[in-house]
């Protein structure tokens, strides 16, 4: 295969080389459809993100903030956008402005969708900062127990061992209500619960990524890079590195899920920021008020779709750019 | 070298069960917070006060009683020591239970119901895999069915639980909402009535396990069952004339599984995670559900012992699975694990 052939050349320019490589995928892309299935889905997500955002105000999404004073939402005294009729029907904010809930109104009074818009990019934003730390620190780790091998290779990977024999979510269950003891009681912000998830982020792509570059390692041109007097970071900067960032981002994808599905983990089980409305509180609230069993679907259904297509999206980016990194599990024309 | 492999299998066993005590115990004490002055300060707040010259008199006698005025690390080994012999502590908010009575009230539940199910899909899922990628199998067919399943196997075990809960037990009402049994039922394991109720209440926390994770299982045992039908003694053996059925048991799902069955050892700690969220998902009385309510109600002598309890377990089931494997797979030497 030809672009495998280009993948493991060197050519001067860093520019044509990364120019290269993404025509490489386009033209690859065409033959595994999996990755445009999956950028499709996160182009669907962001495109549903973009219309809540124009249709809907943010505060919206307040708890109570459409409805008059001294009239909560409560079932045995309904507001209009509860009526069994048509739960989606025309709701008056206090200041008396028609305001349409397109996606309906959650039992807290929130709008639906635009709760959608705010927490679509939270969501986001903790599996992106916990995956980047992760793999950043994953990587840098894997390169460095793998290359240079020894006791410190002995000890990462030791560490790696034991720490990945005990459930992730019962570590960061601890971690989080050590947080709130430490700091009085209060509630993790998204920043701290994604720097939290991040501790526990880089054990799997430390793992992956070190077995790659042990295999890295034998190939002809990092030998003749290493006889020809280059320095191990330089060898690991300039050759290694530059051949394994496919399956260095394809393995980001695969964290950001992960991350994303340990940060709604912990929002199922209560230990979540109560004042974000990220897809994990969302499903909490579904639960804790039990919307299924009430037959709140506009309520629960959404959130639902939302993390299937997200969960979705991003397995089928991951897998199809792992295919494009690994030329063994390339399919065949 | 067995010897030399043992002992750096059971220096990581310790190694796991000594970080999980270790971070147990250190944890809530990093706060700084006296869990005496706290206590009697909620107290205070629901009513039961004491006059003030009173209070640190009171502090002080729990503090002896309980030895939180000794050294940390005297502390720390009594723990040990109390974890040695399963001395988990008493409930804060069930008070006059101990954590072990609640934990092994508990723990049936959930390993009755995450062994089946994972049992089940570990059966189910390999065996569907194999016949995916056996060339003289019904494969058209299961090239139908299995593709939806990888999908799922990307989806979290707790969702597809809320749409499962939502069509059988809400829209259809086939079967029961939550828990594990009627509430108005008392547990009563010779009457065959109740456990078949109890089988009703488990079929779909069980079911959205399976479902879930079925893919998982298949996509391995697809991939292996490939390059096993490209080894030299399929060939001989159908050269031999065996029966097709003889070869694909025989021959290719025999030697195909063993990395099946490593997997199932390292899924071990993600079937626990799921479980949890399953059992918050459908109220089912097992350790998740224990450890959901500990949360809410800060209950840490619960949870930390429901960590250990839960580490222990899979460290020790690890253990087992790491020492018979060579056993299992002669290829694998212990001094190559």
């Amino acid at each position: 295969m030809a672009t495998a052939e280009t993948v493991g050349f060197r050519s001067d320019s860093a520019v044509s080389r990364a120019g290269a490589r993404t025509g490489a995928l386009w033209r690859y892309s065409r033959r595994n459809p999996s990755i445009i299935v999956g950028l499709g889905l996160m182009v669907v997500l962001v495109v549903f993100w973009a219309l809540g955002t124009l249709l809907t105000n943010p505060d919206d999404a307040d708890v109570d903030s459409f409805v008059p004073p001294n009239h909560r939402p409560s079932f045995s005294d309904p507001h209009p956008c509860y009526s069994s009729e048509n739960p989606r029907t025309l709701c008056y904010s206090y200041d008396d402005e028609p305001r349409r809930h397109l996606l309906g109104v959650d039992r807290l009074g929130k709008d639906i969708l635009a709760s959608f818009s705010l927490g679509i990019p939270q969501t986001l934003m903790v599996g992106f900062i916990a995956a980047f730390i992760g793999t950043t620190v994953g990587t840098v780790l894997a390169f460095v127990a793998g290359y240079y091998g020894g006791v410190i290779d002995a000890t990462i990977r030791f560490v790696v061992d034991t720490l990945q024999t005990i459930p992730g979510l019962l570590i960061l269950i601890i971690l989080t209500l050590a947080w709130r003891e430490i700091s009085g009681g209060q509630a993790m912000t998204l920043i701290q619960l994604s720097l939290v998830i991040a501790l526990l982020a880089w054990l799997g792509p430390t793992r992956v990524i070190r077995s790659q570059v042990l295999v890295l390692k034998q190939r002809s041109y990092v030998e003749l890079a290493r006889l020809s007097g280059m320095s191990g970071p330089e060898v690991i900067v300039r050759e290694m590195m530059p051949n394994l960032m496919p399956f260095i981002v394809a393995n980001f994808v695969l964290a950001v899920s992960s991350a994303i599905l340990a940060s709604v983990g912990l929002e199922v089980l209560g230990l979540g920021d109560f004042s974000s409305n990220t897809l994990g509180m969302m499903i909490y609230h579904n639960i804790w008020y039990g919307s299924l069993i009430n037959g709140w679907w506009w309520w629960w259904a959404p959130p639902i779709v939302v993390i299937v297509v997200l969960f979705l999206g991003l397995f089928m980016v991951s897998r199809g750019m792992d295919e494009w990194a690994n030329p063994r599990l390339r399919r065949r024309v | 070298m067995t010897i030399d492999y043992l002992a750096r299998r059971i220096g990581m066993f310790v190694a796991v069960v000594l970080v999980a005590t270790s971070v147990n115990f250190f944890l809530p004490r990093l706060s700084g917070q006296d869990p005496i002055a706290t206590r009697l300060e909620s107290l205070a707040a629901e009513g039961v006060t004491t006059r003030q010259e009173d209070y640190a008199a009171l502090v002080a006698t729990y503090n002896e009683k309980l030895g939180l005025n000794r050294p940390l690390i005297v502390q720390y080994l009594t723990y040990l020591g109390q974890l040695a012999r399963f001395d988990l502590g008493t409930s804060i908010a069930q008070f006059p239970q101990t954590v072990r009575e609640i934990i092994s009230a508990a723990m049936p539940w959930s390993i009755g119901l995450m062994l089946t199910s994972t049992l089940i899909t570990f059966a189910l899922g390999t065996l569907g895999g194999a016949l995916l990628a056996w060339q003289y199998g019904p494969r058209a067919a299961f090239e139908i069915i299995f593709p939806p399943f990888f999908l799922l196997a990307a989806v979290p075990y707790f969702l597809l639980g809320l749409l499962l809960i939502w069509l059988f037990a809400f829209e259809l009402r086939l079967l029961p909402l939550l828990g594990a049994y009627e509430p108005t039922s008392l547990p009563d394991w010779t009457d065959i009535g109740f456990i078949l109720e109890v089988m009703r209440h488990a079929l779909l926390p069980a079911l959205s396990i399976i479902l879930a994770s079925m893919g998982f299982w298949a996509l391995g045992m697809r991939s292996m069952m490939i390059t096993m039908q490209g080894e030299d003694y399929m060939l001989q053996s159908e050269a031999k004339g065996l029966t097709r059925t003889r070869i694909f048991f025989r021959y290719a799902l025999r030697n195909a599984i063993l990395p099946q069955t490593t997997a199932l050892a390292l899924t071990l700690p993600h079937v626990v995670s799921g479980a949890v969220l399953v059992e918050r998902v459908f109220s089912y009385p097992g350790i998740g559900l224990t450890l959901y309510e500990a949360i809410a109600g800060s209950d840490f002598a619960v949870i930390q012992g429901l960590v250990f309890v839960i580490v222990l377990a899979i460290a020790v089931a690890m253990l087992i699975i790491d020492v018979i494997y060579p056993f299992l797979d002669p290829r694998i030497s212990y001094s190559q694990a």
